[in-house]
């Protein structure tokens, strides 16, 4: 199963501002390089990147939950 | 003149040295390495003065590239370190040469890695410091953490550094599990109730997001203020007191149940009841704690505090011998 991990901790989010759409939804293919979440640490909000291709299974973190490093936030199914 | 150049500048990565004393009256917090241990090491390592100029990563490290020959030694956080994508040891001097990359991967355990490189980062001084403070812009690289594509000024490498010196483990800082921060209780705990002092020192406390150079806030536990008459000069909320200096590592409540602990970029005073300090030497152990992990405060009086200080000078200096053989 590939995987998108957080890299830093913090609160993610799927959006980039509360009234916003989701940057990717369930389903959605991307690619490697593409903005699909945020992670808000040490007062500032980081795009986090997917480091690899494919098409969105799953997000596996609610929409403001806490994650932690290493975390799997995104499930990946086939490109 | 030589320098360091920076292909990624990952996460939050700043200059800094061991501190900028002497200006704290003004307002002018220290800056500095939050965790001193690894970043003194660090220097050690590739044989540069214990305070001259080193990198600190927060969570995502640096990606940086050599354009002479140099040693380099990681320290603090334990992440694995590349050179030229092969993995190499941390807390060890290391030969690098020309083109030569080092990267980092995610971080296992702790918040904050240091880089020192022989010859140390030659930013200028500012008010006797390379520290960067960024929230007033000053000292370090322009004031600022790094960005991708620039280049960092680095000084002759003229030191007694050895490739290979490595720093045993039992010298090596634990960074696992609840981080046990030894706490002087005071200056205004006395606005505590007797409940509310043992619920700060019986909870485990956790690392909130917002968890940066100025300070911790952490979250957790129950804090109750006794009954009182505000004083002339204090605000209206119970945790208001007349202004007072803030020492580096005081721990406050601004009107709620998450304490704040003030590090190295932090306000130097203000109107807050600080109701504990984290000792010096601990301050390094919560600089390495990260949004998530779980620390307590463990009350020790001032003697302690000074010996523990001693302890960490004699363990520094064991490292130094060790790394001279």
């Amino acid at each position: 199963m590939t995987t998108i991990k957080a890299q830093m901790p913090g609160v993610f989010y799927r959006r980039p501002a509360p009234e916003k759409p989701a940057y990717v939804d369930d389903g959605e293919s991307i690619s490697e390089g593409q903005t699909i979440a945020l992670i808000e640490v040490m007062k500032t909000f980081n795009e986090v990147k997917a480091d690899a291709s494919g098409t969105v299974a799953e997000f596996l973190v609610e929409d403001g939950d806490e994650v932690d490093v290493g975390q799997d936030i995104v499930r990946l199914g086939e490109a | 003149m030589s320098e360091l150049r920076v292909r990624a500048g990952g996460l939050y990565t700043t200059v800094q040295d061991t501190g900028r004393f002497g200006h704290y009256h003004m307002g002018m917090p220290p800056s500095g390495a939050m965790d001193t241990y690894s970043a003194v090491v660090a220097n050690m390592l590739v044989g540069n003065p214990d305070g001259a100029g080193v990198l600190e990563g927060t969570y995502v490290g640096p990606t940086l590239e050599f354009t002479d020959d140099r040693l380099v030694a990681v320290t603090g956080a334990d992440v694995p370190v590349t050179l030229n994508d092969e993995p190499v040891e941390p807390w060890t001097a290391i030969r690098v040469r020309s083109g030569d990359v080092l990267g980092f991967a995610m971080i296992r355990a702790g918040c904050r890695a240091y880089v020192a490189v022989s010859g140390g980062i030659d930013v200028p001084v500012y008010l006797g410091s390379r520290s960067t403070y960024t929230l007033t812009g000053i000292g370090g690289h322009e004031g600022r953490k790094l960005v991708d594509d620039e280049s960092l000024p680095l000084g002759a490498a003229e030191g007694p550094g050895r490739d290979g010196a490595v720093v045993p483990e039992d010298l090596r800082p634990d960074l696992t599990g609840t981080a046990e921060l030894r706490t002087v209780v005071g200056l205004c705990s006395y606005r505590l109730t007797e409940g509310g002092l043992a619920s700060f020192l019986g909870t485990d406390w956790k690392v909130t997001k917002d968890a940066d150079r100025v300070g911790y806030r952490l979250r957790g536990g129950k804090l109750d203020f006794t009954e009182r008459e505000q004083p002339f000069g204090a605000g209206s909320d119970p945790a208001n007191v007349v202004d007072l200096g803030y020492p580096v590592g005081s721990i406050q409540v601004p009107g709620g149940d998450e304490p704040i602990v003030l590090l190295n970029d932090a306000v130097t005073g203000g109107g807050y009841a600080t109701i504990g300090t984290v000792i010096s030497v601990d301050r390094d152990r919560i600089a390495q704690t990260k949004t998530g992990d779980a620390v307590r405060f463990n009350s020790v009086d001032l003697d302690t505090a000074l010996a523990a200080r001693r302890d960490r000078r004699e363990r520094i200096e064991r490292v130094r011998s060790r790394i001279a053989r």
